[in-house]
């Protein structure tokens, strides 16, 4: 079962890596990772995403509440919560239909293009981690992708719970 | 005052109220050093021989008293031979403090002379680690590795020090109050798990008390000892819980696991109530998981919550110290004033005398060849059951594990959780630092001795008379016994039959050594061994070569698939 884990930790050096080696450490899988400081200087949010039974998410917690700089976890998927993720594709219009086509797939999907320069686009899309697969699935159905980089997944609960 | 950096250290150690120090100077301590040579009044230096030693030494330091090992290393190498002790500290929760020297800090990072990023190598067998980056951070740094090591579940902290930090200058003043918002370890029972408990503990019928290393960690035996006796139950010990509860005491069942008696582990498989007490079901304990305790509910009460249901889920779990919780429990034992069913605990203890009829542990010393397990019944005997007593990692362990019964916590030293051959050594060594009058064995193997034996000489100069016992049968006798047992007697790499001639080396060392032969000779060499009180007496007792420890169950068995002879 796929796991969102909200971890807030010291910002200080070392404190990503505690967290990254515990994983490779101890087996745990990470599908993705996001990590930047908050509106408090002095703390990160680290947004992992897992998959694992509830009894190894329930021993990752404990091992992630055990690392000294981690200050609090919480497994946001438990709750009703967003996720959101960011994404920047690069492609080739071959001919003027395709750019068409490129910029109709960019609008249904709520991206923007951010850059031409020639026939090369770049589209920035953001969404759901099942959005921004359909947009590349799609985009490959007519065109060549030249580079695609994302974001891992960054979530927040709904309403009043805050971590 | 403005002090430097290595000055600081110092007075931070005073503050701990650190006497005693293990360590190995080297290029990028040499600052600390230099004040530790003007502190030799306050903080006693003990020189090992080997960084590794100073390490073990420390934790032998700590395991039989109740302060933190401390001890200081260079960088580089220092810091990397100083990672097995490290990590052993860390397997077996052991509060130690590690100071190691970094190169300056302009130098992080470009591959400088004896430069390794000891921080993030130790970061995965470490409780924390630091690296102090500038000197005004030194002071706090070294109260909350204090702090870290020695409370909640104790363990190893190391703090990196640069050299060139040493030497800056600052305001010194000491934070005797710390606080870490991300650390908060729980230390009282939770009052309804408690209630929850002793529901369970009225409602059995085959209760089973299995009690670990965290008893003696929480100072709680004679807590241990007060419940157990009120309830009336059986109890077993771990490896590293043995002494917790006293072994000459007729409810203790000896010790269970892979080569625990019979009767603790099939009392283990058949009860119906396990109480686990500061122990995390390791899988020398469990066995085949699938198969562990079959009918039981568990209680399990540990002071680290990613202990519990790690290994077996557990149903009424109690996060806390164990000397907090079982007050707490005998509390609302005595409250409710009922007993479990006698009648069924009766049926019980005789069942139980059934399995101890087997005397699992029995063997028999014939005329001509010493048996290991006689050398240690001997020195339990002669010692009175008394000693400190530190062991390696092989059969020896096991033996000394299963023959010297101790009464006490605190008096067994050895490597439990990493099973770090040559240990025994440097941290007897530890022990009789820390108790100077008491007698302190080290019972080893011919394998293990060799891993650390450079501490002979330690020993010498600061006037350390251990009793060594090498249990010798020029084999690595444990992986011999699993190649028995499970590789058809192929004997893989484990002959030693060439060894060191280890009288000539003792005395090299400026030691006694004896070499003993016959059974008849074992009792007289420990007894004027042991009369020698200011001298280490290396005895090398020649045992036989391809005997085994029993009982054993086989990896992968359950706990009732024990084999005895």
């Amino acid at each position: 079962m796929r796991h969102t884990l909200s971890i807030l930790m010291e910002n200080e050096s070392g404190a990503l890596s505690r967290v990254a080696g515990l994983f490779s450490a101890r087996g745990y899988n990470i599908e993705s990772l996001n990590v930047a400081v908050t509106e408090d200087p002095t703390l990160s949010r680290l947004t992992l995403v897992t998959h694992a039974n509830e009894q190894v998410v329930e021993q990752i917690m404990k091992q992630l509440n055990k690392l000294i700089d981690v200050v609090k976890v919480v497994d946001i998927a438990g709750n009703s919560h967003i996720e959101r993720g960011l994404m920047l594709v690069k492609i080739k219009a071959s001919t003027i239909d395709s750019c068409i086509s490129i910029k109709q797939i960019t609008d249904i999907f709520r991206g923007r293009i951010i850059d031409v320069n020639e026939l090369i686009y770049t589209i920035q899309v953001t969404g759901g981690m099942d959005k921004l697969r359909a947009f590349i699935g799609t985009l490959q159905q007519e065109h060549t992708i030249l580079e695609v980089v994302r974001s891992g997944a960054v979530g927040i609960m709904r309403g009043k719970h805050t971590l | 005052m403005k002090l430097t950096g290595a000055e600081i250290f110092i007075e931070c150690l005073k503050a701990e109220k650190v006497d005693t120090i293990f360590g190995y100077p080297g290029g990028a301590v040499l600052f600390l050093y230099d004040e530790l040579y003007k502190a030799q009044d306050d903080v006693h230096h003990i020189l090992a021989r080997h960084e590794q030693g100073a390490i073990h030494a420390a934790e032998g330091y700590a395991k039989s008293t109740d302060k933190p090992g401390v001890a200081i290393v260079t960088s580089g190498p220092g810091a990397t031979n100083a990672v097995t002790g490290i990590a052993d500290a860390y397997l077996d929760s052991v509060p130690l403090v590690v100071f190691t020297g970094q190169v300056p800090r302009s130098l992080i990072g470009n591959d400088a002379f004896q430069e390794v990023d000891i921080v993030g190598i130790t970061r995965p067998c470490v409780k924390h680690n630091y690296l102090v980056t500038k000197v005004e951070d030194l002071a706090s740094t070294i109260k909350k590795a204090f702090y870290l090591a020695t409370s909640g579940r104790p363990g190893p902290v190391l703090v990196d020090i640069p050299k060139d930090l040493t030497t800056d200058k600052t305001e010194f003043v000491y934070p005797y109050e710390v606080n870490i918002r991300s650390y908060n370890p729980t230390v009282k029972g939770h009052p309804k798990q408690i209630k929850n408990a002793v529901d369970l503990i009225l409602e059995s019928k085959k209760p089973m008390i299995y009690s670990g290393g965290g008893v003696i960690l929480s100072h709680a035996s004679n807590d241990l000892v007060e419940f157990t006796q009120l309830l009336g139950y059986p109890i077993t010990n771990t490896l590293m819980g043995l002494g917790a509860y006293p072994a000459s005491d007729k409810q203790y069942l000896g010790m269970l696991g892979m080569h625990g008696t019979y009767e603790a582990n099939l009392a283990m498989h058949g009860s119906d109530l396990v109480i686990a007490i500061g122990a995390r079901f390791d899988d020398r304990v469990t066995g085949n998981i699938e198969k562990f305790c079959p009918d039981a509910k568990i209680i399990h009460i540990d002071i680290d919550p990613a202990s519990i249901s790690k290994n077996v889920v557990v149903d009424v779990p109690i996060v806390g110290e164990v000397r907090n919780i079982l007050p707490q429990l005998i509390k609302e034992l005595k409250h409710r004033g009922e007993k479990s069913d006698q009648k069924a605990l009766a049926q019980w203890w005789k069942q139980i005398a059934e399995w101890q009829a087997e005397d699992c542990l029995g063997y028999i010393q014939g005329d001509d060849v010493i048996k290991a397990q006689y050398v240690v019944q001997k020195f339990w005997e002669l010692t009175k059951g008394d000693a400190y007593v530190a062991s390696d990692v092989g059969q020896h362990q096991m033996w000394a594990a299963q023959f010297y019964r101790f009464d006490k916590p605190n008096r067994w030293i050895n490597s439990g959780g990493l099973g770090t051959m040559g240990f025994g050594l440097p941290a007897a060594m530890g022990v009789q630092v820390a108790h100077p009058d008491a007698t302190v064995g080290c019972i080893t193997g011919d394998g293990s001795i060799q891993m650390c034996i450079q501490e002979l000489t330690t020993c010498k100069q600061y006037d350390l008379p251990l009793k060594i016992l090498n249990l010798n049968n020029s084999f690595l006798g444990m992986v011999r016994q699993w190649q028995e047992f499970f590789y058809d007697k192929r004997y893989a790499m484990v002959d030693m039959t060439v060894q060191p001639d280890f009288v000539k080396l003792a005395e090299a060392y400026g030691h006694v050594g004896m070499r003993i032969e016959k059974p008849a000779d074992v009792e007289g060499a420990i007894k004027e061994a042991l009369a020698m009180k200011d001298r280490l007496v290396f005895m090398d007792f020649v045992t036989q070569k391809e005997s085994n420890v029993y009982p054993m169950i086989p990896a992968s068995a359950g706990q009732n698939e024990m084999i005895l002879v």
